[in-house]
């Protein structure tokens, strides 16, 4: 695939994708999911007490068309673990129903310990630091 | 804008053999729910069964279809025929 001289957007996604373990690119934020599939799969994540980081891909049309076209993928949400696309939401709840998202994230099944608030566990920042990085 | 009978159609022609099951579970024309059986996704990963899938209608997925939600199967291969006696 040819590569453009500079394209910084796409450049910030692959950072985003190399930096995170879990990293869901989503419509909205975890506190706030702005579509049904972002919902649901933040949800799932959730439900596991899987530690992730979200971008959202609404600020800017450009970081959905750019992640689209490193990941092959035309959908939203998108999850990445470990650098990988694992799937968007069809994949992701098939996995959690099946007790194979737990085993790709490296978590129990059933947490053990109470479920900590949301904004403890999802790093929102992530969607900030790409954002940062368009200027 | 398409109609769920357009989009079985065209999985079922994209992808030799497919059967495909698809919903317009809005009744809206624009949110799609599909299940798609294919011997075609034999060896390949969930993602790479979905992708064969989405590759079918290319960008017109987020444009005039904004969902397609997919469930692939692998299709078992054709039943294998009662082995014909060898003429002796």
């Amino acid at each position: 695939m040819p590569e453009t001289d500079s394209n910084p957007i796409r450049e910030a996604i692959a950072e985003a994708i190399a930096e995170h373990p879990t990293i869901l690119f989503m419509k909205g934020n975890p506190e706030a999911p702005a579509c049904g599939f972002s919902a649901r799969t933040v949800a799932a994540l959730q439900s596991l007490d899987a530690p992730f980081a979200a971008v959202d891909v609404l600020p800017d049309p450009r970081i959905r068309q750019e992640l689209s076209a490193i990941s092959n993928w035309p959908t939203i949400p998108q999850l990445f673990v470990k650098g990988e696309l694992v799937g968007g939401c069809d994949i992701v709840m098939e996995m959690y129903e099946s007790g194979e998202l737990a085993q790709t994230l490296g978590v129990e099944r059933a947490a053990e310990e109470t479920a900590e608030p949301l904004s403890a566990v999802a790093q929102p920042a992530a969607g900030l630091s790409i954002e940062n990085r368009l200027g | 804008m398409p109609s769920a009978e357009e989009l079985k159609q065209r999985i079922e022609t994209a992808i030799p053999g497919a059967r495909a099951e698809v919903e317009d579970y809005t009744g809206g024309g624009d949110h799609f729910r599909a299940t798609v059986t294919a011997e075609a996704f034999a060896g390949r990963s969930r993602i790479e069964q979905h992708r064969l899938v989405y590759d079918v209608f290319g960008a017109e997925i987020g444009g005039p279809i904004h969902a397609l939600s997919l469930k692939t199967q692998i299709a078992q291969p054709a039943q294998a025929q009662p082995a014909q006696a060898m003429p002796s």
